[in-house]
């Protein structure tokens, strides 16, 4: 075929791995029903083995379609496998389930490898498909022999010889033969004879009756049933003969190369139809209302003044409806994240000998599709903590009183310009002292110290903290809640805890809805105007100038409330003139990066606004305290503040290092001339 | 503002490379067209803190930030007045924007092989890095200037050393 096949690669992959995802969630749905019914085995559900069968029908099709011959196979064998679980043939009980949760992983890590082009370990993926296998002709030797005879031909890759001549009036029913050749090559190898004998005279010919049929030769591992199933919409309206040809040594298979690496990179944004329709229709206002201000200003009187204005506010309306749609594009139901974890709860509670129950609300929730990939780890590793280290063994909880099943709730919901999920368990709690004596172990706390409640919850995110006993491949490897912690905050979000000793814990994560704005403060130092992001903001305070003190050198100082932090000039740090350098003044702003607090000290705040996030690394590069650009309402750019890196500036010495000409006092700091 | 495909298309002799030109502090100087994406006129920028002197800032460039960097202090002259004929050039070297000050612009030029000379070898060889090449056009010297060095961002990032002597001078 001359059409270039890889375009479509991505999108395959992209199917077949949400087909794949889809087919965990069924299993895990079928597992569930078998373990209600209390029984091993369960009379599933056809409609969940439908889809799930559908799913590897679907990524059987695509990969041999594609050349992924490997996938392929794979997914033949679990086909056929599920194909005698849907006939009823066998039943699903928990061995099964689980070594279906299995292929699907084995098809996975096949079809990532085809994708990036590395390895997959073939000793699993090989094992997992002989137990399918030999699961396959167990339940072979089960069911009638005459099942059993048409069953045998299934693996053995068979020939095929199809006659397929079509009445006349094929077309008038609607089918294609196209469709139906298309679909035996998926089966197999195919080569097609197109029998030309019942061709009439051009004349004679009427171009809506199908006068064609076809002698087929089909090579490949499948059985008749299948081929069968591919006529059966057209089974009435044609002469059918297919005939098993002896077995020969079969020409070798054209091996379609599979195309290596496609860049990962490269990611594509699947958007619902509904929101590109809103999107056109706001377009589409643009331009009405840009038409109407066109035509008021080509002669323009000033009676038409008023019109102008309505024009202009119905301009701002479109541009914000059009920000909005535009951002919306961008935002993804909340279940691509929370899709992953019912399989993770599954593994580990079977692996920890728990009960386990996951329930989730909210997963059509949408945010940022960057926040979402950015908080898939963090979300795993909290769930994972909540089986492990909250959740009890069954005996423990009827021990106290507890149902025998821990709950494990995933609860997202939108507030404001927020996300808010909650991961709430009704385990144990956490075991304060516990987390005491390891804080004071580790050296995190002086063993004198007589830390809040509030204070011991703290410590848990503290670096290098583990409360497990024995390092298990689950949690507890030291890496935990400081790096979720981080993660969370990286995203310009956070997240809490709180805890009932013996009822359960509840972390609560605050995400904001995109990266692509912020909320923030503008302030202003000299002629410059600064964006400070309204997270790391505290509070806001006039300048007490007996607040100020000078411990060592000219570092100074500033205590609000009893509470000390050190005192930042902003235009000391940024090397430009400032309108005064008297603090009594300005402003101090407190923020707090990382958990600790400091005072900037600015001129003046200008107010507060939603900015739009400008990379300055695209075409420069990343400058300290400083995290991003924005372009102000005027067009000019204004920078956006980090704080984190703004007080590493401060303990660098002030960044006066950078420009040592004359900067040795404060006073003298070199301020570049702009124009 | 006009792009440079807009420019004049003059006949162009095989094997010779269009060069935008312009002045700065007397002297001519050429940039390669093909790495020129705009001319606009001296605008507004945002400093950025901390960063060499040379680099005047940034600029809003339809949505797009881009640093703009001041060739005269790049090179150690003086600092000029903007005025009508200051501009922009906004280069794109492999798909990073920069935009670069100059006093005004003049002409696009084709430069065959015949008309290049060497550098010759001169005291302190100072900025030799960002020269191409000399060539003569109509009797007058015109030097080549390789905008990928004068751009580059591991330049810009040049240590505070390189700073202070741009702003010391």
């Amino acid at each position: 075929m001359a059409i270039d096949m890889r375009q479509f690669h991505q999108t395959f992959f992209e199917e077949s791995l949400e087909g794949l995802a889809g087919m965990e969630t069924e299993l895990l749905r079928l597992e569930k029903a078998a373990a209600n019914n209390g029984h091993d085995t369960v009379a599933a559900d056809p409609e969940i083995l439908n889809t799930i069968f559908r799913a590897a029908h679907s990524i059987k099709g695509g990969s041999s379609t594609f050349g992924f011959e490997e996938v392929a196979a794979f997914a033949h064998v679990l086909e056929s496998r599920l194909d005698a679980l849907r006939d009823g043939r066998s039943r699903p009980d928990r061995r099964v389930i689980n070594l279906l949760l299995l292929s699907v992983d084995c098809l996975r890590s096949l079809i990532i490898s085809a994708r990036t082009g590395k390895e997959t370990d073939k000793n699993v993926i090989d094992g997992v498909r002989s137990q399918l296998e030999s699961l396959e002709s167990e339940s072979r030797a089960s069911v009638a022999p005459m099942m059993a005879t048409s069953q045998t031909q299934t693996s053995a890759t068979a020939h095929w010889h199809i006659v397929f001549r079509p009445h006349r009036r094929l077309f008038h029913t609607g089918n294609d033969p196209l469709r139906i050749l298309r679909e035996l090559s998926v089966l197999g190898e195919i080569k097609v004879q197109t029998d030309l004998a019942d061709l009439p005279a051009w004349a004679q010919m009427d171009p809506e009756e199908c006068y064609l049929a076809w002698n087929i030769e089909l090579i490949g591992p499948v059985s008749r049933e299948a081929i069968a199933e591919v006529f059966s919409w057209v089974v009435d309206d044609c002469t059918l003969e297919i005939t098993a040809q002896p077995v020969q040594s079969l020409a070798p298979r054209s091996i379609t190369e599979a195309v290596a690496f496609m860049d990962a990179h490269a990611g594509t944004l699947r958007v619902s139809v509904p929101k590109v329709d809103a999107l056109i229709n706001t377009v589409g206002e643009l331009v009405i209302t840009q038409t109407m201000l066109s035509q008021l200003t080509t002669n323009f009187s000033f009676d038409n003044l008023s019109r102008l204005f309505a024009g202009i506010a119905q301009l701002e309306r479109n541009t914000r409806e059009l920000q909005e749609s535009v951002m919306h594009i961008r935002m993804l139901p909340l279940s691509f994240a929370f899709n992953r974890l019912p399989r993770l709860v599954h593994d580990m509670s079977q692996k920890l000998e728990k009960k386990v129950e996951l329930v989730i609300h909210g997963e059509q929730t949408e945010i940022d599709k960057t926040v979402i990939d950015r908080l898939i780890d963090p979300l795993l590793h909290l769930v994972r903590n909540s089986l492990d280290h909250g959740i009890e063994r069954p005996a423990e909880r009827v021990a106290a009183g507890k149902s025998e099943t821990g709950h494990i709730e995933l609860k997202a919901c939108q507030k404001g310009g927020n996300v808010v999920i909650e991961i709430r368990d009704d385990g144990r709690g956490l075991a304060y002292d516990r987390i005491l004596t390891k804080a004071v172990e580790r050296g995190l706390l002086p063993a004198s110290a007589k830390p809040s409640p509030g204070e011991i919850v703290e410590m848990i995110f503290m670096p290098g903290f583990s409360t497990a006993e024995a390092v298990s491949d689950i949690s507890g490897r030291g890496m935990g809640m400081d790096v979720v912690r981080n993660n969370i905050r990286s995203l310009g979000g956070g997240v809490e805890v709180s805890t009932q000793k013996g009822h359960g814990t509840c972390f609560t994560m605050r995400l904001p809805l995109t990266l692509a704005i912020v909320d923030g403060l503008s302030v202003q130092v000299g002629v410059h105007t600064y964006i400070l992001p309204l997270v790391s903001i505290v509070e806001s305070v006039r300048i007490n100038p007996e607040q100020i003190s000078r411990p060592a050198g000219s570092a100074e100082l500033y205590g609000l409330r009893q509470e000390y932090m050190p005192l930042l000039r902003l235009y000391e740090l940024f090397h430009v003139e400032p309108r005064s350098t008297d603090l009594a003044q300005g402003l101090l702003v407190i923020v707090e990066a990382d958990g600790k607090k400091a005072g900037l000290y600015v001129d003046d705040l200008l107010g507060q606004q939603q900015v739009v996030i400008k990379s300055l690394a695209t075409h420069y590069r990343k400058v300290e305290g400083i995290s991003a650009a924005t372009i102000l309402g005027d067009g000019t750019v204004a920078m956006i503040l980090d704080m984190t890196g703004l007080i590493r500036l401060a303990h660098a010495g002030g960044g006066r290092a950078a420009i040592p000409t004359g900067a040795a006092s404060m006073t003298t700091a070199v301020t570049p001339t702009f124009n | 503002m006009q792009t440079a495909h807009a420019l004049e298309h003059k006949g162009m002799p095989s094997g010779a490379e269009q060069f935008l030109t312009f002045r700065l502090h007397g002297q001519d100087y050429g940039i390669t067209i093909l790495k020129i994406q705009e001319i606009k006129g001296w605008d507004q920028v945002t400093p950025i803190p901390n960063s060499p002197a040379y680099v005047k800032g940034v600029l809003n460039l339809r949505g797009v930030i881009v640093p703009v960097i001041d060739l005269r202090l790049r090179f150690g002259l003086p600092e000029a007045e903007r005025d009508v004929f200051t501009v922009i050039i906004v280069a794109n070297v492999n798909g990073r924007l920069a935009g670069i000050v100059v006093d005004a612009v003049s002409d696009v030029v084709n430069i065959g092989a015949g008309q290049l000379c060497d550098v010759p070898a001169y005291e302190g060889q100072e900025n030799r890095e960002f020269i191409k090449g000399l060539a003569q056009v109509d009797g007058k010297l015109l030097v080549l200037l390789d905008v990928d060095r004068m751009v580059n961002p591991d330049s810009l990032d040049k240590s505070a050393a390189a700073a202070a002597v741009a702003a010391a001078r």
